[in-house]
């Protein structure tokens, strides 16, 4: 235990200082420039065309850039327009837009007259191919629990693909079954798929270098994908009684009839419900990773000041690092589950029927109520024959 | 600001990364998890209820097996009890029966004597006159060549056999 310690600190020592090693080569010349912290948190939690090579800011992994231009599709390696680069690709000149630029960032073609038009650019950028590896990891993972279960359909798996079992019991038994019920078995492959996309997305995203470390679910765009499939889930199966809830909710008439007030309430709910999905998932991903970054740029921010301030805030700042990314590690899980969860819910409203639900509470309330009295009666019970066996003592 | 804005790239990607994933696992992955997850919990279920039945049935069968025992062990001693009280009987009869044919035998054996002595005596009767017939005609021989004193010794000692 004290040896697996031991490695850990170890191992999260050089992943931070591999962080902080990219953060100072990125400026080569700090001492005479002052760092943008801002600017540099951005880039890291940003996409990017080529993928970070430890220990070398100046190189990336190249990656295909597809972009669609005027009815012609080019196809490049990003090395092409690394460094601010022009690539010319017969007439068509490319180049990544400058800081000033309002593309900034973003691979625009030069156009003759020397304005920068945006091409509709589909480009295996470096969170898509993280996007890539995610999915064969989790269809590789699977797939070899399902091919386990195909060979042993009556055994239990042990290790690893036992815990992959457990997982998969965990949210099937845990979230799905017991909020959708008889439903389950319908929504519980598009549920289960995202719970293990989320999480593996989350946690690849924790890994420094190059399998990982793309922010993935702390981008927004994958949020959005993510939510509109809930978004579909919902709305496409929803049953009658979901579509009369919205259009003729069961509410003193005033409030739906002359102004349709609750149908706007609704159907605007009904938005409101992926929208915050959304936000949550990218936002707490994102701050995670932004905590992270700022810890390892405190270093560089008081180095500035004196070679002192910046040992003492290189102690205090790999701690706090490794103590934020153990909670990320928690906090990947709850949001993969959360989400999920949330998803489950969602979809569970738009399939209850008309008394269902209600019957439910009922029931929950009944429960309770039972469950006062007996505990009162016990624990008056317990004091008495404490009393008696206290006089029994005395005697 | 360029976080919050999704990029299309990402977008047209993440849907189509995402729609691979989800369609290869509906198809290859969850039914089949799914179902075997069941299968193997509803065969748990049933282990563990032929487990209670199994155990229920040995402790029935444990009770069954203690009465035919008990039984078994009160019928064996009933038996023996009656097995004694027959061999007594048995002895006793044996007992009686033989007594009463050694009475038999020794009342014939007493009879038989009774009659060979009865026998022996006339026989002994039969010599003891066949002597003294012989004794007689010896003496009556001589009493025909001697004289009559001798006549009278032989009557005399008749007599006195004749007495005894």
């Amino acid at each position: 235990m004290k040896q697996f310690a031991k490695i850990l600190l170890t191992l999260l020592l050089v992943l931070t200082t591999t962080t902080a090693y990219a953060v100072h080569n990125q400026n080569p010349d700090s001492a005479s420039e002052p760092i943008n912290p801002k600017e540099i948190i951005f880039e890291h939690l940003g996409d990017g065309y080529g993928w970070e090579v430890p220990f070398d800011h100046h190189h990336r992994m190249p990656l295909p850039c597809i972009l669609y231009s005027e009815g012609k599709l080019y196809c490049f390696s990003s090395a092409k327009v690394q460094h601010g680069a022009t690539y010319d690709d017969n007439g068509a000149l490319f180049k990544i837009a400058s800081e000033d630029s309002e593309h900034k960032g973003k691979i625009v073609r030069i156009m003759p007259d020397g304005t920068e038009v945006r091409p509709l650019d589909i480009s295996i950028t470096k969170n898509v191919c993280a996007l890539g590896i995610t999915v064969l990891l989790v269809l590789g993972l699977m797939l070899w629990l399902a091919s386990y279960h195909r060979r042993n359909p009556l055994k239990a798996p042990r290790k690893g693909l036992g815990a992959i079992e457990a997982l998969v019991t965990f949210i099937f038994d845990g979230v799905i079954k017991p909020t959708l019920g008889p439903q389950a078995n319908r929504f519980a492959p598009y549920l289960m798929s995202v719970f293990f996309f989320i999480l593996t997305m989350n946690l690849m995203g924790l890994i420094v270098v190059f399998p990982g470390g793309a922010n993935l679910t702390g981008n927004i765009a994958i949020t959005l994908v993510l939510s509109i499939c809930t978004f579909f889930a919902t709305n496409l199966f929803a049953n009658k009684h979901y579509w009369k809830e919205i259009f003729w909710p069961d509410v003193p008439i005033w409030l739906k009839c002359p102004l349709p007030i609750m149908q706007v309430i609704e159907v605007f709910g009904m938005f409101t419900k992926p929208a915050a999905l959304t936000v949550r998932l990218f936002a707490n991903m994102m701050g995670g990773h932004m905590i992270v970054l700022t810890l390892t740029l405190l270093i560089f921010i008081f180095s500035a000041f004196s070679p002192y301030a910046g040992g003492a805030a290189t102690v205090v700042s790999l701690l706090f690092s490794i103590f934020m990314l153990l909670i990320d590690v928690l906090v990947s899980f709850i949001q993969a589950y959360v989400f999920t969860m949330l998803s489950t819910i969602f979809i569970s409203l738009a399939q209850a029927e008309e008394h269902g639900h209600k019957a439910g509470e009922e029931d929950a309330l009944h429960i309770e109520l039972e469950g006062g009295p007996i505990t009162l009666h016990e624990s008056v019970e317990e004091s008495l024959r404490k009393e008696q066996s206290a006089k029994v003592a005395k005697v | 600001m360029e976080l919050f804005t999704p990029d299309f790239g990402l977008v047209f990607w993440m849907f189509i990364a995402f729609g691979v994933l989800f369609l290869a696992l509906w198809k290859f992955a969850w039914p089949i998890i799914l179902k075997t997850v069941e299968q193997r919990a509803e065969l748990i279920d049933k282990g563990v209820e032929y487990a209670q039945n199994a155990k229920e049935q040995l402790d029935n069968a444990r009770q069954e097996a203690q009465t035919f025992l008990n039984d078994a062990r009160k019928q064996q001693a009933d038996m023996l009890r009656e097995a004694d009280k027959m061999k007594t009987q048995i002895i006793e009869q044996a007992r009686t029966e033989a007594a009463a044919e050694a009475q038999k035998e020794m009342e014939a054996a007493k009879v038989r004597i009774q009659q060979q002595q009865k026998e022996a005596q006339e026989q002994f009767r039969n010599q003891v006159s066949d002597f003294a017939l012989q004794i007689a005609g010896k003496l009556v021989h001589n009493e025909m060549k001697q004289d009559k004193a001798q006549d009278r010794l032989v009557d005399s000692l008749l007599d006195e056999i004749e007495s005894k």
